[in-house]
């Protein structure tokens, strides 16, 4: 019976997070945006600085209609927006916050992450194929081929990680982490991060969206609450993103009086990393699509293997 | 000089975040109105009482959007045997700010100094038909019409007052002239 109490709870702390972490990201992002662009950002919703903005959004995205296209797949048309922001859900489930404090412990939670994390892209690539629309096409297939490019360095960046920690754990891997291999890990920190961004779909590695060119990219026919859904899911996406590049390369919960803050810390190492995602949006622009898969095969990978190469030589060598 | 890879990447960060510990420079416009350089064109303001419905703005305005109505009345003459005057009374002076360009050319125009540009820009109507304003309304923005800026420190003199101190010093030289 306490199990199953447990187990509740665990489930709505999650829940409660991934409702409202994205949401405080999303609001960083309108603020931290605007003053790096110099002007002041939503101002009006809420009483201070604009801080109920997001939930306005929300209100009115509601209160859209919702309109499928004439010649769309309807039902894949329809489930896209929760097959892209379900997988975020899932995969914080695994991911440690403190000590013992996680929704479900899993030993190959690293695996699990990686894999449930791939689930996401395919509502992109669902809304692409079935809106019957050559924008939301072009997008899907743009989003298709940049899966294809960075889901590598991304993996082979975790398995260098895994690989030092011995385990793919994710408690196991904070539980293993020290403080040197920031350095030693560094390149494969680097590349997860980048490849991570460009697996949320985030500028500069947004092609996919480009807004500019091909409309919105697979989301193009999308309106009201379903759009709204694939936002979610991209902030989502950034949360896990975050929480991942932290519990895998930045330590996790340590830190000082880590068994009581281990969270605390957790929380603010995600949020830095989150800044950070914002803070390369704003400073970068968008790459074209020869630049985007040039740098995925010939920067990520090779550094990858390399990180992976030094990591076993570490390993090997201790 | 040597160029480290990727430092271009860094250097672009460190712009965005320190504008990020600035001031934003967003005019919050309906809280805090611009404020608007003196020869701004806002709205066109009319000194009804400087004009003599001499329909010059009107002709020149290649727009066409500036009505006028006027006739004229008689002021009888003061002496016995002499002659009546007339004088022009303005009776509609309307400008269509749906159609005007704000081209200036009836204020440059007008020999009287009649027209004004003034800065105010709050005009909108929700019906194009009552952009045409009225020469009362005209009038009233006449208030908020700016000084004349102040001449360069070095320029010329104004044209009117160079002729004026022109025709001064050449009185005394004048023909007939008591000195
Ligand atoms: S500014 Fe130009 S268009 Fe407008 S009323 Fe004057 S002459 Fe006509
Ligand atoms: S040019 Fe000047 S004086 Fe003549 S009608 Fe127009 S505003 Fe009046």
């Amino acid at each position: 019976m306490t199990d199953w109490v447990d187990l509740g709870v665990r489930l709505a702390l999650v829940l409660a997070a991934f409702l409202v972490v994205p949401l405080l990201v999303g609001q960083v992002e309108h603020k931290a945006m605007a003053h790096m662009q110099g002007r002041v950002g939503p101002m009006y919703a809420g009483a201070f600085h604009g801080w109920a903005q997001l939930v306005a959004d929300g209100v009115k995205f509601v209160q859209k209609e919702d309109v499928v296209p004439a010649a769309a797949d309807r039902t894949v048309f329809k489930i896209a927006p929760a097959v892209a922001l379900l997988p975020y859900l899932v995969a914080l489930l695994v991911i440690p916050v403190g000590p013992g404090l996680v929704g479900q412990d899993l030993g190959v939670g690293l695996f699990f992450v990686l894999a449930v994390m791939g689930v996401g892209v395919i509502g992109s690539l669902m809304g692409g194929w079935s809106s019957a629309n050559k924008f939301s096409l072009l997008g899907g297939i743009r989003v298709a081929a940049q899966l294809m490019a960075y889901e590598l360095p991304f993996v082979l960046a975790a398995a260098s990680v895994a690989m030092a920690a011995g385990t793919l754990s994710l408690t196991g891997i904070v539980q293993a982490w020290e403080p040197w291999w920031l350095l030693w890990q560094g390149i494969a920190a680097v590349v997860f991060f980048v490849a991570g961004l460009a697996e949320v779909q985030r500028p500069p590695f947004d092609m996919p969206v480009a807004d500019a060119e091909i409309v919105f990219g697979p989301y193009t026919e999308y309106g009201g609450l379903r759009f709204a859904l694939f936002i979610l899911a991209e902030y989502a996406g950034i949360v896990v993103l975050s929480a991942l590049t932290t519990v895998l390369f930045l330590g996790g919960w340590h830190g000082p009086w880590e068994d009581q803050l281990g969270w605390l810390w957790t929380l603010l190492k995600v949020l830095a990393v989150s800044f950070v995602v914002i803070w390369v949006r704003v400073a970068y622009p968008r790459l074209r699509e020869d630049q985007l898969q040039r740098f995925a095969w010939q920067g990520l990978v090779p550094l990858a293997l390399l990180q992976l190469a030094i990591t076993a030589v570490g390993v090997v060598a201790w | 000089m040597v160029s480290v890879p990727g430092s271009g990447l860094l250097k672009g960060l460190a712009v965005t975040l320190r504008q990020m510990t600035r001031r934003s420079v967003t005019a919050h416009y309906p809280d805090a109105l611009p404020e608007l350089p003196p020869r701004s064109r806002g709205v066109i303001a009319l000194i009804e009482e400087n004009c003599t419905s001499c329909m010059l703005c009107a002709r020149e305005c290649p727009a066409w959007c500036i009505y006028i109505d006027s006739h004229k009345d008689v002021i009888p003459a003061t002496t016995e045997g002499g002659k009546d005057k007339t004088r022009n009374v303005l009776d509609r002076f309307a400008i269509d700010f749906s159609i005007c360009m704000y081209c200036s050319i009836c204020v440059e125009a007008c020999p009287f100094d009649a027209l004004h540009w003034s800065p105010e820009f709050e005009y909108a109507e929700l019906d194009i038909r009552e952009l045409t304003h009225e020469k009362d309304r005209l009038r009233e923005w006449m208030w908020t019409v700016p000084p004349p800026v102040a001449l360069d420190p070095h320029a010329e003199p104004a044209k009117e007052i160079g002729v004026a101190e022109k025709a001064a010093v050449r009185r005394p030289t004048a023909p007939g002239d008591p000195s």
